[in-house]
């Protein structure tokens, strides 16, 4: 019989216990009847459809209470979806990002197993690896299954009816087949190919935009800077590799003259680890390799080092950094939706006292009871879930901003199923908790206290819940004003930074020419004057003129200085930006002339070497001593300074830029320097710079009808796209800031208002006694004002903490900055004071007679 | 309780067990094994109600008012203290007679189409 009665317990308690005596005697009487066996088989088969039957009948029941009850209370119903949607869909956008950009696995087979191998020199930890130490690090180590090079550049596309600029990856035949991909159409370049038959890959960007998707181009023949190339694949669309922007792979061949330089540092290493050898093991077998190599090679090697990283941390710790402090404001978020939804609960139950009283007194037991509000909180917590679901969707696509460039990923990430998950049970725990509480005290003997007419609603223990509460939010909401508020003043700063050249009115475009074609320097110099003589004849050009790489277009294109006499030293402290630059350049792009002269027309290979340097560069080589005339070894010459320009901050506006040096373009052999041979044209107008850009390309087609125009962007944008990862992240702070204070703003007012309704006996009474209203309303501004401090002393100390976490975010701002603190804390304090003014404009308004009178 | 045609009709048609349920109780109050053994005797043996079908009807019928646990008690003799009796209400009553003149009619409908029971 026991065992009966512990089947009984599928059927929801109040059920049982209604029923549960007959059903057993039932039973019993079944036993006598059938038999022992026969009984039990048929119990089973009875109980287990009835149980599940009641259990929905139940369901049912309370959905329908809970409908009808929420139809009745739609201010609350919609205060509560909105929170709840705000929290789940913020921690869903946020950590759906982060853990894109920073958990996932890439997606390459095996993808854990797979490491870079860079070079180190002193100042760079990741340095690009000359072609004869990858052959050597091949050669000698055997941590890896295979290992790879590439390099990027781009070529241009000749045959459809504008040329187009492709990027394009350079890999050595075994990189792809590392990677462990495979075509989507064709196949991937192999070992099995040769330089002697220059083949493609494209990607599935390019295919789609340039062939039209057409499956019968594998085979086909293009021109890609001059160099015929048969196509033998295409990708598929999720083959980001190297970064997400690369439109076609070809291979890379290392001959002789590649292989001869050990300090040209030009290739990226990929490494798959061997079954069974440890990241660790792989990591000292390249110091031991690169100690080996150092003492064959002791002049070249000098100051070189090696470090192996996973393919996974190639993303920099700002990129980390601007993450995860977005993950802390998601999740400052999530408390405070948690603490508000427990807060309206906690007020919810408190006015629904007297009604779970009557329903109690009725006969509901506490079962019933607890059941029904379970249910209202699930409906609750799925109405808003399935809303943040809404949120999540509409707010990733704005966070893509902060999906580093450098990663070989999508751009833009989907929605996590998981994450949402979580976000939905942290919302729904705290909504069945919340939603609970009242029904704890409903069951208790003070079940009839409810009903009794006249009862002061509301009590003591649970004001106090609600006041925490409360702190809690006026703390998170402090947090991310402070937090936001660091932010926004280290934008305030990196905006204000002189990047060393006018940006406004410059427009920039991009004509990169095929190395083999404007191999000899006077070829491509013709090509400069004859363009730059017909953009500069345009109206409203005021100049134009061409350099190697527009400023923070590029960070590299660093060269050692020679001092004449001496050895050149491989060392950060010694080396300088290296830019070709067309007379004018200067002037176009905004860079003053301190002293001496520009480059000029008639500096060639025939007229002595000379160069233009920055006041950096003066200052370091010959600090107190005028620079003009002196000498220094610089790109394979001796160059002689003419003139000296201001600074610029080439590599970016966070960063530490070089000295800078700029050669005249003629002043170079043929086919020497190729990747300095200039490429970005820039213009400056009087007119609006965007609106020259069809002329000039015009004027680009007329002089080379096969060289296309790319990377169009004004020298703003460009400035701007230095902070734009920021500011996106910015803008989303800022307005869960706002958010959050608005949240905390209604909590503070939401129970305060409360306060006032269930004292207003007692403020009743006061004011028949002869308290002041003044006096009445500063009481409720007070007890206001002591809960938001309360929240605020917490939230300064944890957002102090978080500053410092950020530290390296804030460029210039320290984490315990006065004004930002003491902003956000007035802004918070003001907030408070505006929720506190209608109920404590109401306590003072309270009629003493009606109070006293509905007692 | 009062009730209107509409509420009647809002039930109908009535699930089998609760019709059976019905019946037997028309004649007197009964207790639950009183009622499943009235529905097997009175159906030949061909329906027998779980304990759990039984009661989860009762349930949902005591809801919906059509019938009401008894307060009246048999002669004290054959009265066991601890079981349940449930009468018919006059809302069940009421049901009761719809559903049988509904189910009356579906028969004069299907006799008329020739449809005849089989005689064994």
């Amino acid at each position: 019989m026991r065992l009966y009665r512990a089947l009984l317990h599928l059927y929801p308690s109040s059920f049982r216990n209604e029923y549960g005596d007959e059903l057993t005697r039932l039973f019993q009487q079944r036993i006598a009847d059938e038999g022992c066996a026969a009984a039990w088989l048929g119990e089973i088969a009875d109980v287990v459809p009835n149980a599940i039957a009641v259990h929905g009948d139940i369901l049912r029941q309370d959905m329908r209470y809970t409908l009808r009850s929420m139809r009745r209370t739609p201010g609350f119903v919609i205060t509560a979806m909105l929170v709840v949607a705000l929290g789940v869909g913020a921690n869903t956008a946020a950590f759906t990002v982060a853990d894109f950009v920073l958990i996932r696995p890439l997606p390459f087979p095996r993808s854990d197993r797979l490491v870079k191998i860079w070079e180190r020199t002193p100042g760079y930890a990741r340095m690009e690896v000359s072609p004869p130490n990858y052959r050597d690090w091949k050669a000698l180590t055997t941590s890896y299954s295979g290992m790879g090079a590439y390099t990027t550049n781009a070529a241009n596309l000749v045959g459809g009816d504008v040329p187009r600029r492709l990027a394009t990856a350079l890999v050595t035949f075994d990189l792809m087949p590392l990677l462990g991909v495979n075509a989507l159409l064709g196949r991937t370049i192999t070992p099995g190919d040769s330089l002697g038959n220059p083949v493609a890959v494209l990607s599935y960007a390019v295919w789609q935009s340039q062939f039209g998707g057409d499956p019968s181009v594998i085979g086909r023949v293009i021109r890609l800077d001059g160099t015929p190339r048969v196509l033998i694949g295409v990708m598929p669309p999720t083959f980001n590799f190297p970064t997400r922007d690369t439109d076609v792979w070809v291979p890379l061949g290392l001959g002789a003259p590649l292989l001869a330089d050990r300090t040209n540092n030009l290739l990226e290493v990929l490494g798959r680890l061997r079954p069974g050898v440890s990241f660790a093991q792989a990591a000292s077998e390249a110091q031991m390799v690169n100690a080996q190599l150092a003492q064959k090679y002791p002049k070249e090697l000098e100051n070189t080092g090696i470090s192996v990283l996973h393919l996974r941390d190639e993303l920099s710790s700002k990129s980390r950094l601007l993450l995860l402090a977005l993950c802390g404001a998601a999740l400052c978020i999530l408390l405070l939706a948690c603490a508000n939804l427990a807060n309206l609960l906690l007020a919810r139950a408190i006015a629904r006292q007297r009604e779970l009283s009557v329903r109690s007194a009725l006969g509901a037991g506490r079962e019933r009871i607890v059941r029904q509000l379970v249910t209202e909180s699930v409906v609750l917590a799925l109405l808003g879930g399935g809303a943040g679901v809404l949120v999540a969707k509409l707010a990733i696509p704005a966070l893509t901003e902060l999906v580093p460039e450098g990663l070989p990923i999508a751009e833009q990430p989907t929605l996590d199923g998981r994450i949402l998950l979580f976000a939905a049970l942290v919302i729904g725990a705290t909504g069945i908790a919340f939603g609970l509480l009242p029904a704890m005290r409903a069951g208790g003997a003070k079940a009839f206290a409810g009903l009794r007419s006249g009862v002061r609603e509301g009590g003591g223990r649970r004001q106090r819940a609600r006041a925490v509460l409360v702190a809690v939010e006026v703390a998170a909401s402090v947090v991310l004003l402070i937090s936001s508020g660091l932010l926004v003043r280290t934008m305030w700063r990196l905006q204000a930074v002189d990047p060393g050249f006018r940006a406004d009115g410059v427009l920039k475009l991009r004509t990169a020419l095929p190395y083999q074609k404007y191999a000899p320097t006077l070829r491509r110099a013709d090509f400069y004057s004859r363009v730059l003589a017909r953009v500069r004849a345009l109206p409203g050009v005021t100049s134009a003129a061409y350099t190697s790489f527009a400023p923070m277009t590029m960070g590299g294109g660093v060269w050692p200085v020679g001092t004449i006499g001496q050895p050149v030293i491989r060392d950060n402290a010694n080396t300088a930006s290296l830019r070709f630059v067309t007379p004018r350049y200067f002037e176009t792009i905004g860079i003053p002339i301190r002293r001496g002269r520009d480059v000029e027309d008639a500096d060639d290979t025939t007229r002595t070497f000379v160069a233009v340097v920055s006041e950096s560069f003066a200052q370091r080589y010959w600090p107190n001593e005028d620079a003009i005339g002196k000498r220094f070894g610089f790109a394979f010459h001796q160059r002689t300074v003419v003139g000296i320009v201001g600074n610029v901050r080439f590599r970016g506006i966070e960063r530490q830029s070089e000295p800078q040096v700029y050669l005249p373009t003629k002043q170079v052999e043929d086919s020497s320097l190729v990747f300095y041979a200039p490429n970005d044209l820039v213009v400056r107008a009087r007119v609006t710079p965007a609106s020259l850009a069809p002329a000039i390309r015009q004027i680009v087609r007329a002089v080379d009808p096969e060289q296309p125009v790319s990377d169009v962007e004004l020298m703003t944008g460009v400035v701007a796209a230095q902070t734009s990862s920021r500011m996106a992240q910015l803008r989303v702070l800022g307005i869960l800031a706002l958010v959050a204070l608005l949240l905390a703003g209604v909590g503070l007012h939401g129970l305060l208002a409360f306060t006032v309704s269930a004292r207003s006996q007692e403020i009743g009474v006061r004011l028949a006694l002869g308290a002041q209203s003044r006096t009445i309303a500063r009481m409720i501004l007070r007890e206001g004002l002591v809960l938001t401090l309360a929240g605020v002393i917490p939230g300064v100390a944890i957002a102090y903490a978080g500053g410092r976490a950020m530290q390296s975010l804030l460029v210039g701002v320290k984490p315990g900055d006065a004004a930002t603190i003491g902003a956000a804390v007035a802004i918070c304090i003001l907030a408070a004071i505006v929720g506190c003014l209608r109920p404590a404009l109401r306590a003072s308004r309270v009629d003493p007679i009606a109070a006293l009178k509905s007692e | 309780m009062t009730y209107t045609p509409a509420d009647v009709d809002a039930l109908l048609p009535l699930p089998p067990v609760s019709f059976h349920i019905l019946v037997a109780l028309a004649d007197g109050d009964r207790h639950g094994y009183a009622i499943i053994q009235d529905v097997e005797v009175r159906t030949d043996g061909e329906l027998r109600l779980g304990a759990g079908t039984l009661y989860r009807s009762i349930h949902r019928m005591l809801e919906q008012g059509l019938i009401a646990e008894s307060s009246r008690r048999p002669a004290r003799a054959v009265d066991d203290e601890r079981r349940r009796y449930y009468r018919l209400t006059p809302f069940g009553t009421a049901v009761a007679r719809a559903e049988t003149r509904r189910l009356t009619q579906l028969v004069r409908l299907a006799r008329a189409r020739g449809l005849m029971p089989e005689t064994t």
